[in-house]
């Protein structure tokens, strides 16, 4: 669709990056055009029908994001995306909190706003346990047990992976916390439309939620926020105390439609994205693997969103096939991180070795991703993975049975 | 289902379908035409007719997002 915008007249790659971001369903871009147009109002002005129409379309979708995750519409606060939501909930409850509690524990593969978030807070003096993951991405429940201190007042694990897709056990994490009275955020930017979450149910009390993961515009997230049993936070952001005071500024009205919009569509469309996408990722993976040897799959096989799939190729420069696949958008891992050239701390972190780290590509299947698109990504993908091992020096070794562990390299 | 209900379904099936087309991005046209699809096929043993009624006003809303949609922003140089 389109030209590549570079001018060169070629045409725009194929768009394999969902974890990136997502499109605008055309449902969503619809709900937000009246109130880009005509009904241009402040919410919070109370004095006209300008307000009252614009407020009347905000608190529609707050409900819209409610009942995505099982919350009640007040508990629902609307941010400027998952990592305001981020940055709000974990400095929020550790300040709030501070005079009797100074303890945090997160993951080691959790996003960098959740791990910048708790750093930062260190400097405050807050300690912060940073649990390690598995091999397979999650993490040991009888080492989060063992973590908790007496003074332990936040836990906060991603639901879904955005770099290798793994599945947190959210519930199990939930009983936990609650059963310690601690509270327990989860950063569900890629989790929420995509699988079912129910706030009571996983005994979450916090949750970041991000518009432009799900369909939906950029720009604006939410954070829920538990009423019952009541979870406290210092607001982050000082001003005319929107938000219940707790996210002062105006509230932009057709990016909050537009995110409630977008959990609607999701909600509707969950099962029928799901089987799709699952259906298609099993053919991608299958095929690629049927294909060509030495590729792993980073995290764990089951307890995973199929969506996102994270394959380590042997023996290849994962820049070099993203290059060599240009005419598929892809990743090879988070968007936030790939501008430096460390390999990425997921991978680390799940023991990746650091040559696989460097051979790891991301593929995101999304809603509007077609088999077309899948089986295309899938021969380019063989093909230039097997031309790039072909003048490979170490594939050839490889292939002449050396133990590419036991050579000794030297310096010149 | 009557036959006054079965032509208003195959028109509006035809009239998606058709406004469907009009969407110049790849993904945003064939998910449409698939979703349309899937989703008239799905329903086609439906009997209840406060059902079909109620599918079929989800069906007309559903049209006209797409009439309103100016099929393509691609125009745009950057």
């Amino acid at each position: 669709s389109g030209r590549a915008s570079d001018g060169s007249g070629a045409p725009r790659p194929l768009y394999m990056d969902v974890q990136a971001t997502t499109p605008l369903d055309p449902r969503v871009l619809d709900s937000m055009l009246p109130y880009l147009t005509a009904y241009y109002g402040n919410p919070h002005s109370r004095t006209h029908a300008y307000g009252w129409e614009s407020e009347a379309a905000m608190e529609n979708a707050r409900r819209q994001v409610a009942d995505l995750i099982g919350a009640d519409s007040r508990e629902i606060i609307f941010t400027s995306g998952a990592t305001e939501s981020n940055n709000m909930a974990i400095k929020g409850v550790a300040r709030f909190y501070k005079s009797r509690k100074k303890h945090i524990i997160t993951t080691q593969t959790e996003h960098k706003c959740v791990l910048d978030s708790c750093r930062s807070l260190e400097t405050e003096g807050f300690r912060v346990t940073y649990l390690p993951v598995k091999k397979n991405g999650l993490i040991d429940l009888k080492e989060l047990e063992a973590a908790f201190q007496p003074d332990t007042s936040l836990v906060s694990v991603m639901t879904v992976n955005n770099e290798i897709g793994v599945k947190q056990p959210i519930h199990d994490i939930g009983e936990i916390c609650r059963a310690r009275k601690v509270f327990f955020h989860t950063d569900a930017a890629q989790a929420i439309g995509k699988i079912p979450m129910d706030v009571n149910n996983m005994k979450i009390d916090l949750m970041s939620i991000s518009g432009h993961k799900i369909y939906g515009p950029k720009g604006v997230g939410a954070l829920y926020v538990r009423r019952r049993p009541r979870v406290r936070l210092e607001p982050l952001q000082s001003g005319g105390g929107q938000e219940r005071g707790l996210r002062s500024g105006t509230v932009p009205t057709p990016l909050a439609v537009g995110l409630g919009a977008a959990c609607e569509v999701a909600q509707q469309e969950m099962e029928y994205d799901h089987k799709r996408i699952l259906q298609l990722a099993e053919r991608l993976v299958t095929k690629i693997m049927n294909e060509v040897p030495d590729v792993v799959m980073n995290g764990d096989r089951e307890h995973r969103y199929p969506g996102c799939i994270n394959l380590s190729f042997a023996y290849v420069e994962g820049e070099s096939l993203l290059m060599a696949l240009k005419d598929v958008a892809l990743s090879s891992g988070s968007a936030c991180t790939s501008a430096s050239l460390e390999p990425s701390y997921v991978l680390r972190a799940i023991g990746t070795d650091e040559d696989l780290a460097h051979s790891s590509i991301r593929f995101g299947i999304g809603r509007f991703t077609t088999e077309e698109e899948v089986d295309y990504t899938v021969q380019k993908c063989i093909q230039h993975v097997k031309r790039l091992r072909e003048m490979s020096p170490l594939w050839e070794m490889v292939q002449d049975g050396i133990d590419l562990k036991s050579i000794k390299w030297t310096q010149h | 289902m009557a036959a006054s209900s079965r032509a208003q379904v195959l028109r509006l099936y035809r009239a998606l379908l058709r406004e469907s087309q009009r969407f110049s991005g790849y993904n945003y046209r064939t998910y449409a035409i698939r979703r349309i699809r899937d989703a008239f096929r799905e329903n086609k043993n439906v009997a209840d007719s406060a059902k079909i009624e109620e599918l079929l006003k989800k069906a007309k809303a559903n049209l006209e997002v797409i009439q309103r949609q100016d099929v393509s922003f691609f125009h745009i140089p950057l």
